[in-house]
């Protein structure tokens, strides 16, 4: 403890000045060396993430919107892209879509697989979210919401319904307890079909002309 | 300082006879919370352990620097900042436990174990002693989210640190892993060491006595 009784006003403030700079320092230099690891981690669970919501593709290639229409990209660095996975046969199983939006406290990010024959989703994964420990980020892990993402219509618009009444072919189950989570990915999807889907079923359809 | 016990005593009083969870009653929340598995816990008691070393090095080496008045105040930054450093570093390094354990390493902040032992402790005593008191508050911390943990998963998952124990036969008790499963689970540790401690205390008294 210090033996004076009272530190004059500067010395407060120089004291906590101080502090606040070496706290400072120390964390942008952490910040600098630990972020391209980060970055990295990152663009490996995204990876992993394409062909576990894109079941049996085995190969991907990136597309990016131009002029209204999908062009194939060299990498998806920096820009927002879908991506195309392809079974060993060359066939096309979906496209993996990368959506984000608000949650219940912040940003969730996530991929879902989009298979445009069949005009249903195929597979969804949380890639980063912020919810609710033990409520929220059941989004994550909970298998009876992450089935329903697994053969999902989305004509008409995907709903989501109460616990365990969900029967049609477009309806998600929210999970009891994380009701607002379960609703924000919902709206995530619909939002990137919004986006994607025109592009990707139009490109689909030209394709299949093309044969 | 002649009445101050020595460094070891310092050291070791964590462990045991003041364990901030089953004795202090600190750090409740995270030992709750993401003691689910063996594995979780002991990554939350060593994300801690860097914080609570850390600080009570930084707040020992400054203590006769640090005005009074502000005293908090740096602590927080001091602990804040080393909070963001081992979330980065999870981050960077073990990614799959850093999702896992998700927002509760940036709430190791507010963990009031570590602000109590810089107010208590740290800021009244020389470096050696600072430092020995956090390294063995911060393993009796471990020790018990570990405890926790490891008991929650064996019965919830029927494995201890991800290793399977039971045959396919085995059917878990998947409350354990839910939320009451803590309070369950610290609410039992918390019986067996109170008796535990009246029984030797009685134990040192009757020595005494005769």
């Amino acid at each position: 403890m210090p033996t004076e009784n009272r530190a004059g006003p500067i010395r407060l403030v120089v004291t906590l000045g101080l502090a606040g700079l070496f706290s400072g320092l120390v964390l942008v230099s952490v910040f600098l060396a630990t972020q391209p690891l980060i970055k990295r981690n990152q663009v490996e669970a995204l990876e992993a993430a394409i062909y576990r919501v894109l079941p049996g593709a085995e190969t991907r290639k990136v597309f990016v919107e131009q002029d209204g229409k999908l062009v194939e990209a060299q990498s998806a660095d920096g820009v927002e892209a879908v991506f195309a996975g392809y079974d060993p046969g060359g066939k096309l199983v979906g496209y993996g879509i990368p959506a984000a939006g608000g949650g219940f406290q912040d940003i969730i990010s996530l991929i879902y697989g989009y298979d445009p024959y069949e005009k249903q989703i195929i597979g969804m994964q949380v890639l980063e979210s912020k919810e609710t420990p033990g409520l929220g980020d059941k989004i994550i892990k909970d298998q009876n919401f992450l089935d329903d993402f697994k053969a999902l219509k989305v004509e008409p618009e995907i709903l989501v319904v109460a616990p365990g009444t969900g029967a049609d072919a477009n309806e998600v189950d929210s999970i009891s307890g994380a009701t607002i989570s379960s609703k924000a990915v919902v709206k995530i999807i619909n939002q990137g079909n919004e986006k994607w889907r025109k592009l990707i079923d139009e490109k689909t359809e030209s394709e299949g002309q093309a044969e | 300082m002649s009445n101050q016990p020595g460094l070891y005593e310092e050291t070791i009083k964590g462990i045991w006879r003041e364990n901030p969870v089953f004795v202090q009653m600190l750090g409740l929340c995270p030992a709750l919370a993401v003691t689910n598995s063996a594995i979780n816990g002991f990554a939350m008691g060593a994300a801690s352990t860097f914080v609570l070393v850390g600080s009570s090095l930084l707040v020992s080496m400054f203590r006769n620097l640090i005005p009074k008045q502000v005293r908090i105040t740096t602590f927080i930054i001091i602990i804040a900042t080393f909070v963001t450093v081992a979330d980065l570093s999870l981050q960077a390094f073990t990614p799959l436990l850093h999702k896992e354990l998700g927002a509760f390493i940036a709430l190791i902040v507010v963990n009031c174990l570590i602000l109590g032992r810089q107010e208590a402790f740290a800021s009244r005593n020389r470096l050696p002693y600072a430092v020995g008191d956090a390294a063995g508050m911060a393993g009796g911390f471990t020790i018990a989210l570990i405890m926790v943990g490891g008991i929650r998963e064996i019965l919830g998952s029927g494995s201890f640190f991800g290793v399977p124990l039971f045959g396919d036969n085995f059917e878990p008790w998947v409350i354990m892993i839910l939320p009451p499963g803590g309070f369950l689970t610290l609410g039992v540790l918390l019986i067996v060491f109170a008796s535990v401690k009246k029984r030797s205390d009685k134990r040192k008294q009757v020595r005494l006595e005769s």
